[in-house]
């Protein structure tokens, strides 16, 4: 049994980590907030992109861009979206998890947080480049990754790019989620499951039927220019996915944390007490019994 | 037949707009476009500049950026990194941005710096000529 002594200093430190907790839950409920709407925000423009350029490429099924050739994959980059700090639950591991699956030596990895790349390192895969994102992600940042997978995939390094990030479903629920990025093969395809469910039920009516589309000056030209600014956005959203997951999460596991704290206080004062008032009894019992010997 | 003409306008942070109009003005990357109504599907690019849309009898004005349109007979659905609406714009903001991404072009910048100043650049032209037009 632990002195006196020994609890109550034991009791002060839980409360003070509780403090802390309790506070890095309310940061992390505040970014949340921003990361969820900003996330939730972004999606009407990613889905209308997502929609032009379908629309585009059944017009023009004969012309294929670079970014689209499909080619035997001998290499694969994967991006990893993670986070740059810790203490946000069992985020990170879940994520990391999928890297796992991935051919060592056919694979490069691209990293867009520090966790990632602390694995990559760990496991001796071939980290090709490491980027550090904000809290507040923004697009130029996505742009410069895009822009660089790109770039691999055109120069033949890479032949196929997926991008592994942590979708946002609700504040409780994360999921670690795989895309192929490059080639681009289908475009609804990767859509599907960025849309919400009652959006993506009003956005489909426009694709059904088919629709011939005038492009000026030329489709091929118009798809030219859209296609690299589909990727950054679609990157984009992914970040921002990921960042409303990551504060989520932290927010959650912060919520749990000081929970526990709560409980385990209050255990320990209970205990505290016992061992306090046992320590009572007994010197109340030595006192009688001296006092009855004295009387003797 | 639709007659009504929906107007949108969505960029990466909100959707900007989503108006019935009579007709849009729009600064088509080749020159500046007007629709109405039961357009053929047409697809294009945009400059920075301005969306002039019809209601009734009124005019209404927003700056745009750089972006996409897809028209269709009875829906206009723009693609923009910005859009303000006119009595929204605040002149010497986008005069400060003007001037400041003005300075930043003579500086060495590399390729992603130069897009993001350019786009700066244009977005706040846009806006002045929007909020200048009728001085």
């Amino acid at each position: 049994m632990a002195s006196l002594k020994e609890m109550r200093n034991r009791i002060g430190s839980v409360k003070a980590t509780q403090k802390i907790t309790k506070a890095m839950q309310m940061v992390a409920a505040a970014k949340m907030r921003k990361a969820q709407n900003a996330a939730l925000a972004g999606r009407p423009y990613t889905e209308l992109l997502n929609q032009m350029l379908g629309n585009l490429q059944k017009d023009v099924s004969d012309f294929t861009h670079p970014l689209m050739e499909v080619r035997p994959v001998k290499k694969t980059a994967v991006l990893i979206i993670s986070t740059d700090k810790g203490l946000c639950g069992a985020l990170n591991t879940n994520l990391l998890r999928e890297v796992l699956p991935y051919d060592k030596d056919s694979t490069l990895y691209v990293s867009a947080g520090r966790k990632g790349a602390q694995f990559v390192h760990r496991t001796r895969r071939t980290l090709k480049a490491e980027f550090t994102c904000k809290d507040a992600p923004e697009f130029i940042e996505a742009r410069a990754i895009s822009r660089l997978l790109q770039e691999q995939f055109l120069s033949g390094e890479v032949d196929k790019v997926d991008v592994l990030y942590t979708n946002f479903i609700s504040t409780i629920r994360q999921e670690p989620t795989i895309r192929q990025l490059l080639p681009i093969v289908e475009i609804h395809k990767l859509d599907a499951d960025l849309v919400d469910k009652d959006r993506s039920a009003a956005g489909d009516k426009v694709v059904d039927h088919h629709i011939e589309f005038a492009y000026e000056p030329t489709a091929a030209s118009v798809m030219g220019s859209l296609m690299p600014h589909y990727l950054n956005y679609l990157l984009f959203q992914f970040m921002l996915e990921a960042k409303a997951s990551e504060h989520s999460s932290r927010m959650v596991a912060m919520k749990n944390a000081t929970d526990n704290a709560k409980q385990l206080i209050k255990d320990l004062t209970l205990e505290y007490n016992k061992v306090r008032q046992a320590a009572i009894t007994s010197e109340l019992l030595e006192i009688t019994t001296a006092a009855m010997a004295m009387d003797n | 037949m639709a007659q009504s003409l929906r107007l949108e306008i969505v960029t990466p942070t909100a959707k900007a707009l989503s108006e019935e109009v009579d007709y849009v003005g729009l600064p088509a990357a080749h020159g500046e476009m007007g629709i109405y109504p039961n357009h053929i599907p047409f697809v294009t690019e945009l400059a920075a500049g301005e969306v002039a849309y019809q209601q009734k009898s009124k005019v209404f004005h927003m700056a745009i950026g750089a972006g996409f349109v897809q028209i269709m007979p009875d829906k206009i659905s723009i693609l923009t990194d910005m859009a303000i609406d006119e009595d929204h714009i605040d002149e010497q903001k986008a005069e400060d941005a003007k001037q400041r991404a003005e300075a930043r072009l003579n500086e060495q910048l590399n390729d992603e710096e130069l897009a993001l100043v350019q786009a700066t650049l244009a977005n706040s032209i846009a806006q002045l000529k929007v909020k200048r037009r009728r001085k």
